[in-house]
């Protein structure tokens, strides 16, 4: 456990020193500060279209807004994941940084568990941070609150511990780039599946729901952010419910009961591969 | 427990510092260790030498469990090599190796004492960084040293937690000639606390004024093994005259007086005399065909 503490705080400390922190502080005040002036202008704007009693436009601007909002943060925390983790094994590896502290006694599966607790952390802090800020925003500006606050934030946190799990996983096997290239690709993969589905849904297609169900089962990330964003109108009924769902952001799946314990597995499963791969790998 | 099968008390063997039979290893189809068997015993300090390619960087990455043998055993203080106990054992400066630009000296071996669970404090911080020349250094970053000044901080870096073997591939190959000196002093220093030390390196000059036994690997087998005095041989004398040189190619050391005072006999005058001895070089280059 110490030694775990011990990486997770080096890789920490990298962070601050290489102003990694700054730098996406910065870009993400910059995003919430834009995001608050769209949603300002999209309630003041969707006001004036409708007054139709049985339709609340306010939850139609509301969750497509969060919606956006929660897509944008999954995307941000995925680049975090990616980079904070795309070196681990063999980036490092290659340029001599990682034998000097796997030939301690803390030995070789420490020096991954405190790199995954570095990364995870940081991103899950990341997206709840994120994440509840622009709730805040939403409800300041517009006066719509989600039917579910916490589901969306414990989805969004689970999708990128997955993806910060599949990125170590990666790197045992492969350069920085080769990494950063398969973790962006799955990470696409997942969005246009999820995107497949929503389609599938609205058109019942069979065949298309079958590709979108069997890639969330094994790219999970997308199932819980699809989850998470099902929770922001999972109350939502009547025509509010129809024109939503029709939405880009409103066709989102519920995950199931089985969701997050199979969540839990995936990443059990990711961390004994990638145990198991580093320690038999020559450095 | 006591019956009367019990066996006569012995004094305790210590296991050698460092142990490998039969060593193999590839690398897919690559043979770079066909069959090595060395031993270092506690308090010894052992030359690995060979030219590009030969094994020894392989052979040392083995010691500190970094690549997996194909075949054959290794051992560290009596564990197996690569065991967290082994890895507790040693110290080690690899060859081609880097520290986070980042840290300060001071940083790194602060975070190696934790690693290594050492309890020496800034006291011990202090020590290792002077040992090698960097007291001076100790705030500043590693990416603003010179690789040589990394270098050292690399031995100090090895030296954390006082191993009882350390593996060193080529530590000095960036080092100025006064550096060099610094670390031969350190090694023989190391060596009279009991500290056994495995070098690689193919500065042969100096691994033959520190080391008390070299071992020449060659493709991937140790091809010859002894002290440096063992591989070393007479090569004669020279006897320097108002006329020039004289050499006698065969001659031993018992026949000096003799030859010397024939010379003089013969009306010469003697400037200087030389018993002459094949360096390690001549021996290595002997042996690999050079
Ligand atoms: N990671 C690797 N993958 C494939 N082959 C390797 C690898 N590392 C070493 N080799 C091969 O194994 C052999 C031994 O290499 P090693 O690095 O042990 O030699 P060395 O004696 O240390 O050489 P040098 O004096 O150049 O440092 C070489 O033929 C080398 O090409
Ligand atoms: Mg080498």
């Amino acid at each position: 456990m110490t030694g775990t503490l011990i990486i997770a705080g080096y890789t920490l400390r990298e962070c601050v020193r290489r102003r990694v922190f700054v730098v996406v502080l910065v870009l993400s005040v910059v995003f919430l500060g834009l995001y608050g002036l769209g949603t300002d202008s999209a309630f003041d704007e969707a006001q004036l279209l409708t007054g139709q009693a049985a339709f609340d436009e306010k939850v139609l601007v509301g969750s497509t807004l969060l919606g956006l909002a929660m897509f944008t943060t999954l995307f941000l925390g995925a680049v975090l994941a990616a980079f904070l983790t795309l070196n681990g094994v063999r980036g490092d590896a290659d340029r001599g940084l990682l034998q000097p502290l796997v030939v301690r006694p803390v030995g070789r599966t420490t020096v991954l568990a405190g790199r995954f607790a570095a990364a995870a952390s940081v991103c899950v802090a990341y997206v709840l941070a994120m994440y509840g800020a622009a709730l805040l925003i939403t409800g300041a500006t517009g006066g719509w609150w989600p039917d579910e606050a916490l589901g969306p934030a414990l989805g969004l946190a689970g999708g990128v511990v997955i993806i910060a799990g599949l990125s170590l996983l990666g790197s045992v096997w492969l350069s920085a780039t080769a990494n950063g290239i398969a973790v962006f690709m799955l990470f696409g993969a997942g969005l246009a599946a999820g995107l497949l589905g929503q389609i599938g849904e609205a058109l019942d297609a069979d065949t298309l729901k079958t590709v979108a169900e069997v890639t969330s089962w094994a790219l999970p990330f997308e199932a819980l952010y699809q989850a998470g964003l099902h929770g922001l109108t999972t109350e939502t009924s009547g025509i509010t419910g129809v024109v939503v769902e029709l939405g880009p952001f409103g066709g989102a799946q519920e995950g199931g009961a089985l969701l997050w314990p199979w969540a839990v597995a995936y990443l059990a499963v990711v961390a004994a591969l990638a145990r198991f791969g580093f320690a038999r790998r020559d450095l | 427990m006591s019956g009367p099968a019990e066996p006569l008390p012995t004094l305790p063997r210590v296991p050698p510092a460092f142990a490998c039979q039969g060593l193999e290893k590839r690398y897919g189809g690559k043979l770079a260790l066909g069959g090595v068997d060395l031993r270092v015993e506690p308090g010894e300090l052992i030359g690995l030498l060979g030219p590009n390619g030969a094994g020894k960087s392989t052979l040392t990455k083995i010691a500190c469990g970094l690549v997996r043998a194909g075949a054959g055993s290794a051992e560290v203080g009596g564990a197996p090599a690569g065991s967290a106990e082994a890895r507790a054992a040693i110290g080690y400066l690899a060859e081609l190796f880097r520290f986070p630009d980042w840290l300060t000296a001071d940083e790194l071996v602060r975070l190696h004492q934790r690693l290594a669970e050492s309890d020496g404090g800034a006291k011990e911080r202090a020590e290792l960084l002077s040992l090698v020349g960097l007291e001076d250094a100790a705030d500043v970053r590693v990416g603003a040293m010179s690789k040589g000044m990394q270098q050292r901080l690399g031995i100090a870096q090895a030296l954390v937690g006082a191993p009882s073997l350390l593996l060193l591939d080529e530590p000095t190959s960036a080092l100025d000639p006064i550096g060099r000196r610094v670390v031969r002093d350190l090694l023989r220093e190391l060596r009279s606390r009991g500290v056994a030390v495995l070098l690689n390196s193919h500065l042969l000059s100096e691994v033959e004024l520190v080391c008390d036994r070299v071992a020449i690997l060659s493709a991937g087998l140790i091809v010859a093994e002894g002290a440096p005095s063992d591989l070393t041989r007479p090569r004669g004398l020279e006897v320097e005259t108002e006329t020039g040189v004289r050499s006698y190619p065969d001659a031993t050391r018992e026949e000096v007086p003799e030859i010397v005072a024939g010379v003089v006999g013969s009306g010469a005058s003697v400037y200087g005399v030389r018993l002459l001895e094949s360096t390690l070089e001549d021996a290595y280059l002997e042996v690999l065909g050079g």
